[in-house]
């Protein structure tokens, strides 16, 4: 399947998590700290919340907790 | 919407999963609620898991299983909030199941919040849920069974695991793996990992001590014996052992032990109708974690002949999980490895140096923000537990983040 991650398309296989599809796009800073420092997912779990992106819209979701879904529109911190 | 059933099983890992088939079995409405989209728990999910068979037997059974779903509030008695990505839902339960789990303990040290350090658990997880790991060069690191397990896992899918960093000592690791001959099951699972094993480094009374990297993580520096190196790598998997989740039972008014969740010999906690099971009663492994989730399910179901059926099963498991906690007990060096400048709490930004000036875990949340972001102190409490000798079990609702519209 299909989706964008900051705008550039990217394709997972069916499952893959929104983490993974983060990551594929060779993203490696989700999100930035409350000072401003990169940060990426730590536990994979959801209880970290490190891996907080923006999906359709909607922030501060999971990205590790969050499968992925044809056309998801998903924004990290830049 | 509510529902009501007879029993709700809370985290569908070994636990969660044994006790919602037993509950079923015994012919009681169960559902079983998790955070994760799939059934199998943090360690164990994946379809060539241990987990699976009970992962079939669920589907052939009358659970109903609400995927997604995690517990935020417990507004009255008898009664859970959940939220969901797509909405709320609220479920009435006679008798509950926490088989809630645990999560990979993190000690801060310099580098630690650069992207791609990761929990050992944590960068398995991510590759299972598909991160793309062959070629990767990966130093593994921490304590415990799990790191052989997450590099065997890595190597199995062509990462380059470059070592594998033990802090327990060598003495104490082989008295562990010799003890698991005593328990038949385990030593097939060691020998199947030490053979995956052949050929990597795998170094006891070794443990990192810094990473480097600019936006992201290059390298590791390591300790071991006096001598210290720097490994490149694109990622570190770090993890030193597991803590049990207690938020839920703690907010329910369970009490703890010492080592999780406190039960009696048939799984219940200190409130009557509320069981735990599994690795949230004390960290001790899959085949315990299954006879407690059936115990507790045959219990929560009214069966407490065939919840004794199990006591024996049990007692086996428990021995391994007395070894565990021998051979892997953290050495005090860890305790030295974060500088006053280290970031202790992640999502606030809060430097261990400035938390020791409290005296509490109360007096860090009120004077320094520590434990007050998103994770609620998920990750900083037991760090803070192990570096500053606190106790930091208070919880209030929600226990998760929830969005506005749930609190009304």
């Amino acid at each position: 399947m299909t989706l964008r991650i900051n705008g550039r398309a990217v394709q997972v296989a069916a499952g893959a998590m929104v983490s993974a599809a983060v990551a594929a796009a060779g993203v490696t800073q989700f999100r930035r700290s409350v000072t401003g420092q990169p940060r990426g997912p730590l536990c994979g779990m959801g209880i970290c919340f490190e891996c907080r992106v923006t999906i359709d819209g909607r922030e501060h979701c999971r990205s590790c907790q969050i499968p992925c879904a044809e056309g998801m529109e998903v924004r990290t911190d830049v | 919407m509510s529902d009501a059933f007879h029993v709700v099983v809370v985290g569908a890992g070994p636990a969660g999963l044994a006790a919602a088939c037993r509950v079923a079995e015994c012919g009681a409405k169960v559902a079983l609620v998790d955070d994760n989209p799939q059934p199998g728990g943090q360690i164990w999910r994946g379809a060539a898991s241990p987990t699976a068979p009970w992962i079939r037997k669920i589907e052939h059974r009358r659970v109903e299983w609400i995927a997604g779903a995690r517990v935020f509030a417990a507004p009255s008695p008898g009664v859970l909030a959940l939220e969901t990505f797509q909405g709320n839902r609220e479920i009435q339960y006679r008798n509950l199941i926490l088989a809630t789990g645990a999560r990979e303990l993190f000690l801060p040290f310099p580098g630690w919040t650069l992207p791609n350090v990761m929990g050992a658990g944590g960068l398995q997880a991510l590759a299972k849920s598909g991160l793309a790991i062959a070629g990767k060069r990966v130093v593994v690191a921490g304590s415990g069974p799990l790191l052989l397990a997450v590099a065997k896992y890595l190597r199995d899918r062509d990462a380059r695991v470059a070592l594998i960093a033990e802090q327990a000592a060598h003495p104490s690791v082989v008295r562990f793996a010799v003890g698991l001959a005593g328990s038949p099951g385990k030593l097939a699972q060691a020998m199947r990992l030490r053979a995956g094993l052949v050929g990597l480094r795998y170094l006891t009374s070794c443990w990192p001590i810094a990473a480097e990297g600019r936006d992201q993580l290059e390298s590791v520096t390591l300790r071991r014996a006096g001598r210290t190196w720097t490994e490149p790598c694109d990622y570190l998997a770090c993890g030193f052992g597991l803590v049990p989740n207690l938020e839920l039972a703690s907010l329910l008014g369970c009490k703890l032990s010492g080592r999780g969740v406190a039960v009696d010999d048939f799984q219940q906690t200190s409130v009557p109708g509320i069981y735990s099971a599994g690795e949230a009663t004390g960290i001790g492994g899959l085949d315990l974690a299954i006879a407690e989730g059936e115990i507790a399910g045959f219990a929560a179901a009214d069966h407490l002949q065939l919840a004794r059926s199990r006591f024996a099963a049990r007692t086996t498991a428990q021995r391994f999980a007395a070894s565990l906690d021998r051979a892997f007990a953290l050495r005090p060096e860890l305790k030295q490895l974060a500088t006053p400048d280290t970031i202790l709490c992640r999502c606030e930004d809060v430097p261990l140096g400035r938390v020791r000036e409290c005296t509490s875990w109360r007096e860090a949340k009120l004077h320094t923000r520590c434990g007050m972001g998103p994770c609620q102190g998920r990750v900083c409490g037991a760090a803070a537990e192990f570096l500053l000798g606190w106790r930091t079990d208070s919880v209030r609702p929600p226990i998760f983040p929830a969005r506005i519209d749930s609190l009304r």
